[in-house]
């Protein structure tokens, strides 16, 4: 369902990211890793519409859609979190993930202080919306709590439930697991598989934590300085030389 | 460290007598058609010494008394409590507002003309510090102009009665609409702009708006203004002595009752009641509505919004366009009161005057905003009898306020939501 092909990111002098391709089927988890600064975040922002890529085409359910403004590409189905969470830490949980159901809702103006029906009846979608998935990530109780006071691992479980009820097709994370102790990651580590098995959503992840790579991921894509190193199914990548070399250096 | 403290007092100290000295010591007098600089009264000179030898003292004794104004807060028997419950509190603050509102229709009836003046004042700054309560309050945006669509307002019926004769009524939606428009037309080039670069642009906007009045002098008469601004009618009854339109009878007559000129005092003060009432209401609405809540999330975090689907675009302008809107309402009710307008009443103090009453009550808070632009619209009437000082007493309550409460009078409180547990 989303096809990239020979993308490419120039910031001036620097080539950040260079002739990287990946695919990622329905039902698919698609891992990107790499070393620090390979250009991970940076396919990840052109991908999202954050930045315009200078070169290569990323082709979504048929459609080109490299250079289209981050928030149409989410409209499309296909929503990311954020590498350092980004939650509206003063709004309420559930008001969370109310602002993510934006698009569902009837943003009429009129309606809304109206109240008509079918205004009304949208609001209480969404929040029952709302509150499957807090259930779902265990924050049901929470909900009335301001996202900021949250623990760091509620928050990260809330970025995920934000963007579900966006109702995605894809869903790009960006470092899940960064900062969670081993028993939060292995919490996600099922979230994630079970939103494939259970929601029909394709993953793209990017992660540094190789034993959740390689637990939950169908293909690894393997990004070094820009380019791409090598990819295959995890058993593959686990054994390629050019891998173990970047990654530990040659002996 | 008990050095470096004598060293902080001594300055302090010497600031003070800097400072106080050719403020208080000096005084110019006009002799004649010379002005001579003389000095004050000895008493002057050593109010200013003691002043300064008490700024001494409280530096050097300052962590003392800091800790003792510590304690202070402990002493409060409401501190510490724990916090109503929701409905509860929902219940009593609905009463609160209905007794308010109940008594703020009859109150007009028991005082003097000159406070129910103030009062529709005070209306006309709630209305302004609501709209921008929506820009810089929920959506996050430093206005430094938002003066600008008061003036579109208030200048639109002006020029509309000036030119075609238009009545309030009719103004008052034309009003607010046009300055609904300009809103989103300044919108438009300020859309990437955020924080301190925003506010210079905004701010600039509003200087634009007040020097072009200034200086379109053949459409807006200039420095001169714009006088005989009709006053509302009730269903076409004036207000006046005698009737000024042709087809209008006056208030007076049609009641029979003796004329007075308190009754056109008592209704303005009635309609800028309502149109408060209905700008709190409306934006109420808005606070818990998507749009609402889009302007939330793009004032806490824009690139998280946007990564859900909320376009830039239609948020901000929401918010400068309904922000804008009110202004506008005030603008019109506040041109209608006085029956002239001229520049003058649209210069930046202005804006910050607004800004500072959405600062002092509470960023986004609605209560609390209505009780700041209450207290700061009246704190300087009532410093009254400290003539020059009263603004140097309204700065200072401002520091001292924003020392001991940063988050306002009613900082914010979250609406909560009850979720029906699903499958």
């Amino acid at each position: 369902m989303l096809e990239v092909k020979n993308l490419s990111m120039r910031f001036g002098g620097l080539l950040a990211v260079d002739g990287v391709s990946l695919d990622v089927q329905e039902r698919e988890i698609v891992s990107i890793i790499g070393p620090n600064g390979a250009g991970k975040t940076t396919v990840f922002n052109c991908l999202s519409g954050f930045y315009k890529p200078t070169g290569g085409k990323v082709i979504f359910e048929g459609r080109e859609i490299q250079g289209t403004p981050d928030y149409k590409i989410s409209r499309l189905g296909m929503v990311r979190t954020f590498q350092h969470v980004r939650l509206f830490t003063q709004m309420t949980v559930v008001e969370n993930l109310l602002v993510a159901q934006h698009r569902h809702l009837n943003t009429n103006m009129l309606a809304g202080l109206l109240g008509t029906p079918s205004y009304k009846e949208r609001e209480q979608k969404a929040l029952d919306r709302a509150a499957y998935w807090l259930e779902r990530v265990g924050l049901l109780d929470l909900a009335n709590r301001d996202a900021g006071n949250l623990a760091y691992g509620q928050q990260r479980r809330l970025e995920i439930a934000r963007c579900m009820v966006t109702e995605p097709k894809l869903l790009m994370l960006d470092e899940p697991a960064a900062g969670l102790n081993p028993a939060e990651t292995k919490e996600l580590n099922q979230l994630i598989v079970s939103l494939k098995e259970d929601y029909n959503v394709s993953v793209v992840l990017i992660e540094h934590d190789m034993s959740l790579v390689m637990d939950i991921s169908d293909r690894i894509n393997v990004i070094n300085q820009g380019k791409p190193l090598a990819s295959g199914t995890p058993e593959e990548i686990r054994h390629n030389d050019d891998v173990i070399k970047a990654y530990l250096g040659e002996a | 460290m008990a050095a470096n403290n004598m060293r902080h007092a001594l300055f302090c100290a010497i600031v003070t007598l800097i400072i106080s000295f050719p403020i208080l010591g000096l005084s110019l007098e006009a002799k004649g058609v010379n002005i001579t600089l003389s000095g004050a009264k000895t008493s002057t000179y050593v109010a200013i010494v003691l002043a300064a030898v008490a700024v001494f003292v409280f530096q050097i004794f300052r962590d003392t008394f800091m800790g003792a104004l510590g304690k202070l807060p402990n002493l409060n028997p409401l501190a510490g409590r724990e916090p109503m419950e929701q409905t509860k509190r929902v219940k009593l603050e609905s009463w609160l507002l209905t007794g308010i509102v109940v008594f703020a229709l009859f109150w007009p009836f028991l005082v003097s003309r000159g406070s129910v003046d103030l009062a529709t004042l005070v209306l006309i700054y709630i209305m302004l510090a609501l709209g921008l309560n929506v820009v810089v309050g929920l959506a996050g945006l430093l206005d430094l102009g938002y003066v600008a669509f008061y003036a579109v307002g208030a200048y639109t019926f002006a020029l509309l009665s000036q030119y075609t004769g238009i009545s309030f009524w009719m103004a008052l939606p034309i009003g607010a609409l046009l300055a609904g428009l300009t809103g989103m037309i300044l919108g438009f080039p300020v859309l990437r702009l955020r924080g301190d670069y925003l506010a210079i642009v905004t701010l600039g906007f509003g200087e634009i708006i007040r020097i072009l009045l200034n200086n379109w002098t053949t459409l807006t008469g200039g420095p001169n203004g714009i006088g005989g601004i009709p006053e509302p009618t009730l269903f076409g009854m004036e207000f006046g002595r005698r009737v000024k339109e042709e087809g209008n009878t006056s208030f007076h007559e049609t009641f029979g009752i003796a004329y007075s000129g308190e009754h056109k005092v008592i209704f303005l003060y009635l309609i800028a009641l309502v149109l408060a009432v209905i700008t709190a209401l409306i934006i109420r609405r808005f606070m818990r509505m998507p749009v609402g809540r889009a302007w939330e999330a793009l004032r806490e975090d824009e690139i998280a919004a946007r990564s859900l689907g909320l376009s830039r675009t239609a948020v901000k302008l929401s918010a400068f366009t309904i922000g804008a809107f009110f202004a506008g309402f005030a603008g019109t009710v506040f041109a209608s009161k006085q029956g002239f307008i001229s520049p003058e009443s649209f210069v930046f103090l202005e804006s910050a005057i607004i800004l500072a009453i959405v600062v002092l009550g509470g960023m986004g808070s609605q209560l609390g905003v209505i009780l700041a632009a209450i207290a700061v619209t009246i704190l300087p009437e009532l410093a009254r009898e400290f003539s020059e000082y009263r603004m140097l007493i309204f700065g200072a309550a401002m520091v001292l306020m924003m020392v001991w409460r940063p988050q306002g009078l009613l900082p914010v409180r979250r609406i909560q939501i009850t979720l029906n547990k699903q499958g």
